[in-house]
C-alpha cells in the first residue's frame, strides 16, 4: 500500500514537472522562432514566424461573420476571413481580395466572379456557393445575426427571409443566384453605388460547409479562408491566438507568424504592459496616459486620424428647434463652440477639430464643408442666434451617457456656449448608454441637444451622410428631412460611376451647412503605439493596425 | 452543535431566495433596453431585438422570469445564458477560481503581516515600534487603492523588473503575489489595528496577570492565553473579508488585468446582463453566508464559554 502511494506521488511530480517544462519550452519556441530554418524574412531583419500580441477585449458575440458588429470580435474575424474586397490601408478604396471581377452597368445587377483555387482552413474549396449560402444564412431572421439588417437589406428577397414580423417565408433571397463554381449574380432592390464598399465588410465573408451543421460550435472555433487560422482554442477572457494559414492565396500574405489577441480588463493595464514590453501592439492609449505617452514611447507613438466623428444633434422633431429661421440659432450654437481649445485641453490632442460631417481618411472627405460655421466666432454667433429669434426658452440641455468619458467635453462645450451666448446650457448625463440611447432613438429628447457620433462601417462618404441625414434613415436620430438632400443622396446611390457618386454625396453634404441638423465637433485620432519587439506597424482607416504587415524583430 | 449547524444551513434557503429576488427586481428595473444597446450609436434592427428578447425571455412579467430562473437552477443547474450565448455557469467556473486565488493570496498576506504587526505594536504599546506601525497603517488606510496599486506596479514590475506587471487570465500564483499584496494592504492595516486594540485590552485582563504570576514563560502567556483570547474580533474581520475581497476587487483587477469576479460583475451590470449579475451575486451571497457560519463556529472553539445547542 505504502509503496503504491509513493509511486502515485512520484508520477504526479513527474507530470507536474513535465507540464512545467512543456510551458517553458513553448515559450522558448516563440522566442527562438527567429532562427527557424527556411523562414522567409519579412523585411527589416524580421521573421515571418514571430508572433506578436495585440491589445483586445473579449468578443461580445460568437465569432460568426454576420454577428460581429463590435470591434473586438470584428477585428479577429477580419483576420480569419477574407471577403470579396479589403480596403486600402492609405485612402480606403476597395481592393479586390477574393473578387476576380465585379461587373455592373446599373449598380443594381451585379455579376461577381471569384478567384479560383482558394480554400478554407479545413481544406475545402471556396466557391460561389460558399458566398451565397453564407449571405442567405446571415440574412435569415431565424438565425438572429446582429448584422442582418441593414447589411443584407439591399439584396432582393431580403424582406422574405427577414420580414418585419412573423416567420421568414423563404429560406433564400431571390436576388442571389449561383451561376457556376466561381460565378454568382446579385440583384438588389434598387441601385446602390456603394455596394462594392459594403462587400468589404466582414458580414459578406464566405462560410465553409462545416459551418451549417453547428453554427454555435463554429462560433467558438471558426474556420475561415483568411490569412490567419485559429491556433488552439479561444480561451475566454484570456486570449485568442491565430497563426499564419500556409494555404492563403491572397496578396496580403502575413509578414509575421501570427497574432495573440490578449484580452484586457482595462486600457491602463494594457498600457503598463506595452511600456514594459509585455504587449506588442496597442489599440488605444488610455485617456489618463495621453499627457505622457509620446514621451514614454518616443518614435513608437502613433497619432493619426481614424474614421470616427463626434457630434451633437438637435431634436428637430421639437417644433421649437425646427421652425423656419431656427437654423440660424443652430448655426450660431455651432459658432459658439471653441473646438480648438477643447481638443487641446480636454482631449490633449487625441481629437482634432472637425469642419465637415465626414471624417478624414474616407473616400470623399472634403475639408471645410461646414465652412465658417465650425469656426469659433463670438460676435457672429451672437448675431446669428439673435437673427434666428434666440435659443428656445434661453436654455439648452445636452443629453449624454454618463458611463463613458463624455462629461468633461460636454461640460466644456456647454461652458463655451454659455459664455458666448449668455444662455443656460447644461449637460444632462443619463446613467447608462442604454438609457440615453432609448431616449434618443425613440425621439424623446426635450432639451434640444444630444450627444451622438458615427464610426464608419466602410470608408465612403455616403456612409456618413445617407445613413444619418436622409429622411427616415434608421440612424436619423435628429428627425432631419430635406428633400434636396434626399434627392442628391438617392441619385448618388443609383450612380454606377462611383467617383461621380462621391461628388453627389459631397453636394448633399454641403446642404447640411445651411440646415445644421447636427454640429460636427471633432474627429477621433488613433492615439496608440507599439513595443520595441515589432516594426512596420501602421494603422488603417478604422484605427486597426495593418495586421498582416507587422514585422516581429528577431 | 450539529443541530445548530443544520439550523443555520436551513436559514440560508430563505436568505438565498430573498437576495436572488431582490437582485432580480433591481436588474429588471434598470432603465434602457440592453439588446438595442448592442447596436451602439447606430439604429437597432427591430426584428433582431424582438426575437432576441423573446429568446432570453425578457418580455415575460418579472415574476414569471424569476420563477423560470429558479426552476432552471434547481432542476438543471442552469444559471441561464449571457447575451453572447455562453452559459453563465461556464463564466462563473472561469472567474471564481481566479478571484478565489487572488483573495487567498490577499488573506494569507493579511493574516501573516496583519497579526504580526498587531501583536508587535500591542505588546509595545506607546513605544517606538507601536508608533511606527500606527503611522504605516494610517498611511495605507488613507491612500486610495488605485494610487497604491499603480505605484507598486510601476516600482516593482517596471522599475525593478521583479515580476510581470499584469496577470492575465491564466492567473499563475507567482503573478498574483503583487496584486494580492495590494488588495490585502487595506485589510492588513485594519487587522493590525484591531489586533493591537484587542491585545492591549486583554493584557490588562486578570487571567494574564494570573498566568504571569504563576510563573508561566512569557512566550506561553502570549501565544496561548493572550493571543487566543484576543482572536475573536480578528476572526470576525478575516471571515467577512473573503467575500469582500472576492467581489469587491474591481479596482485591483483593473490595474493588474485580473479577469475576476469584480470585473465580470461590473461588465454585466453595465450590459444589464441579468443572468450573469444574479448568478455571480448569488454565489457571493453563499460565500458570505458560509464564511459567517464558519466564523460563528470558530467562536466556540476559541472561547469555550460560548456554546451552541
Amino acid at each position: 500500500m505504502r509503496g503504491s502511494t509513493r509511486v502515485k506521488i512520484g508520477t504526479a511530480v513527474v507530470a507536474i514537472a513535465l507540464a512545467a517544462t512543456a510551458c517553458s519550452s513553448s515559450d522558448d519556441d516563440t522566442k527562438s522562432s527567429g532562427s527557424t530554418p527556411g523562414a522567409s524574412a519579412g523585411g527589416d531583419g524580421g521573421t515571418a514566424t514571430g508572433v506578436y500580441s495585440y491589445q483586445s477585449g473579449e468578443p461580445q458575440n460568437p465569432l460568426q461573420p454576420a454577428n460581429a458588429n463590435e470591434n473586438q470580435g470584428g477585428r479577429i474575424l477580419q483576420n480569419l476571413f477574407r471577403g470579396l474586397y479589403t480596403f486600402d490601408a492609405k485612402d480606403g478604396h476597395p481592393v479586390p481580395a477574393m473578387a476576380q471581377s465585379v461587373d455592373t452597368k446599373d449598380a443594381q445587377n451585379y455579376t461577381i466572379k471569384i478567384k479560383s483555387g482558394w480554400t478554407f482552413h479545413d481544406g475545402t474549396p471556396v466557391t460561389a456557393k460558399s458566398f451565397v449560402d453564407a449571405w442567405n444564412w446571415g440574412a435569415n431572421a431565424k438565425n438572429k445575426q446582429l448584422s442582418a439588417d441593414p447589411w443584407f437589406a439591399d439584396i432582393e428577397g431580403f424582406k422574405d427571409v427577414h420580414p418585419e414580423s412573423g416567420d421568414p417565408t423563404a429560406q433564400t433571397m431571390s436576388g442571389l443566384k449561383v451561376v457556376d463554381d466561381t460565378t454568382f449574380t446579385v440583384k438588389l432592390y434598387g441601385p446602390v453605388s456603394s455596394f462594392t464598399y459594403k462587400l468589404g465588410y466582414i458580414a459578406f465573408a464566405p462560410l465553409p460547409q462545416a459551418f451549417y451543421s453547428d453554427p454555435a460550435k463554429f462560433g467558438e472555433n471558426p474556420v475561415g479562408n483568411g490569412p490567419y487560422q485559429m491556433d488552439g482554442a479561444w480561451e475566454h477572457k484570456v486570449h485568442l491566438k491565430v497563426k499564419t494559414f500556409p494555404g492563403y492565396k491572397g496578396d496580403d500574405k502575413p509578414k509575421n507568424g501570427g497574432i495573440d489577441f490578449k484580452f484586457y480588463t482595462s486600457a491602463e493595464a494594457a498600457y503598463t504592459d506595452l511600456v514594459s514590453n509585455n504587449l506588442d501592439v496597442m489599440d488605444q492609449v488610455p485617456t489618463t496616459q495621453l499627457g505622457k505617452y509620446k514621451q514614454d514611447l518616443g518614435s513608437r507613438a502613433v497619432d493619426q486620424p481614424q474614421a470616427s466623428i463626434q457630434m451633437v444633434g438637435f431634436a428637430l422633431y421639437d417644433p421649437a428647434w425646427s421652425a423656419p429661421g431656427k437654423e440660424k440659432v443652430r448655426q450660431g450654437i455651432s459658432l459658439a463652440i471653441d473646438r480648438d481649445t477643447i481638443t487641446k485641453t480636454v482631449f490633449k490632442g487625441s481629437r482634432s477639430p472637425a469642419d465637415s460631417w465626414v471624417s478624414p481618411g474616407i473616400n470623399g472627405f472634403l475639408k471645410g464643408t461646414c465652412g465658417d460655421f465650425c469656426k469659433f466666432d463670438k460676435d457672429k454667433a451672437k448675431a446669428l442666434v439673435a437673427e434666428g429669434g434666440g435659443v428656445p426658452n434661453n436654455k439648452i440641455t445636452l443629453i449624454y451617457n454618463g458611463d463613458a468619458n463624455h462629461k468633461e467635453w460636454v461640460d466644456a462645450t456647454c461652458n463655451s456656449i454659455r459664455q458666448t451666448l449668455n444662455v443656460e446650457c447644461v449637460g444632462e448625463p443619463k446613467p447608462t448608454f442604454k438609457e440615453s440611447r432609448d431616449i434618443i432613438q425613440n425621439k424623446k429628447v426635450t432639451g434640444g441637444m444630444f450627444r451622438t457620433g458615427w464610426q464608419a462601417d466602410y470608408p465612403l462618404n455616403g456612409n456618413f451622410l445617407a445613413d444619418i441625414y436622409r429622411t427616415g434613415a434608421a440612424s436619423n436620430d435628429s428627425g432631419y428631412s430635406n428633400p434636396k438632400f434626399d434627392d442628391l443622396t438617392k441619385q448618388a446611390d443609383a450612380n454606377p460611376d462611383l467617383s461621380a457618386a462621391v461628388k453627389q454625396y459631397q453636394d448633399a453634404e454641403k446642404l447640411l451647412a445651411n440646415d445644421m441638423p447636427q454640429i460636427p465637433l471633432w474627429y477621433y485620432q488613433s492615439t496608440t503605439g507599439y513595443s520595441t519587439k515589432v516594426s512596420n506597424v501602421t494603422y488603417v482607416w478604422n484605427g486597426d493596425p495593418d495586421f498582416t504587415n507587422v514585422v516581429v524583430k528577431k | 452543535m450539529g443541530r445548530y449547524v443544520a439550523r443555520r444551513l436551513l436559514q440560508m434557503i430563505p436568505v438565498f431566495l430573498g437576495t436572488t429576488f431582490l437582485i432580480y427586481v433591481m436588474v429588471y428595473s434598470l432603465p434602457g433596453d440592453p439588446i438595442s444597446a448592442l447596436y451602439g450609436d447606430k439604429a437597432a434592427d427591430k426584428v433582431f431585438v424582438a426575437s432576441k428578447r423573446k429568446e432570453l425571455g425578457l418580455d415575460d412579467p418579472l415574476v414569471v422570469q424569476y420563477f423560470n430562473y429558479l426552476k432552471n437552477i434547481v432542476l438543471h443547474w442552469d444559471f441561464g445564458k449571457a447575451f453572447n450565448g455562453q452559459p453563465v455557469w461556464n463564466e462563473m467556473k472561469r472567474v471564481f477560481p481566479i478571484s478565489l486565488k487572488l483573495a487567498t493570496v490577499a488573506i494569507g498576506f493579511e493574516i501573516v503581516v496583519g497579526v504580526a504587526l498587531g501583536v508587535l505594536s500591542g505588546l509595545r504599546r506607546g513605544k517606538f515600534a507601536d508608533r511606527i506601525v500606527l503611522v504605516i497603517t494610517l498611511l495605507i488606510i488613507s491612500i486610495p487603492i488605485f494610487v497604491l496599486g499603480r505605484v507598486i506596479q510601476w516600482t516593482v514590475a517596471i522599475k525593478w523588473d521583479l515580476t510581470k506587471p499584469t496577470v492575465g487570465g491564466e492567473a499563475h500564483w507567482a503573478d498574483l503575489m503583487m496584486p494580492g499584496f495590494v488588495l490585502g494592504a487595506l485589510a492588513v492595516a485594519f487587522l493590525a489595528r484591531v489586533t493591537r486594540t484587542s491585545i492591549v485590552e486583554n493584557l490588562r485582563a486578570d487571567y494574564i496577570r494570573t498566568a504571569t504570576a504563576k510563573g508561566l514563560p512569557r512566550r506561553r502567556v502570549i501565544t496561548v492565553h493572550l493571543l487566543r483570547n484576543s482572536m475573536i474580533p480578528m476572526v470576525t474581520l478575516i471571515g467577512t473579508d473573503l467575500g469582500t475581497l472576492m467581489g469587491g476587487a474591481i479596482v485591483t483587477e483593473g490595474i493588474f488585468n485580473v479577469p475576476g469576479v469584480g470585473y465580470t460583475l461590473f461588465q454585466a451590470i453595465r450590459l444589464k446582463e441579468g443572468p450573469t449579475v444574479i448568478g455571480i451575486v448569488t454565489v457571493l451571497v453563499l460565500i458570505f453566508l458560509a464564511c459567517s457560519l464558519i466564523v460563528d463556529l470558530l467562536y466556540a472553539v476559541l472561547d469555550p464559554r460560548i456554546r451552541y445547542a
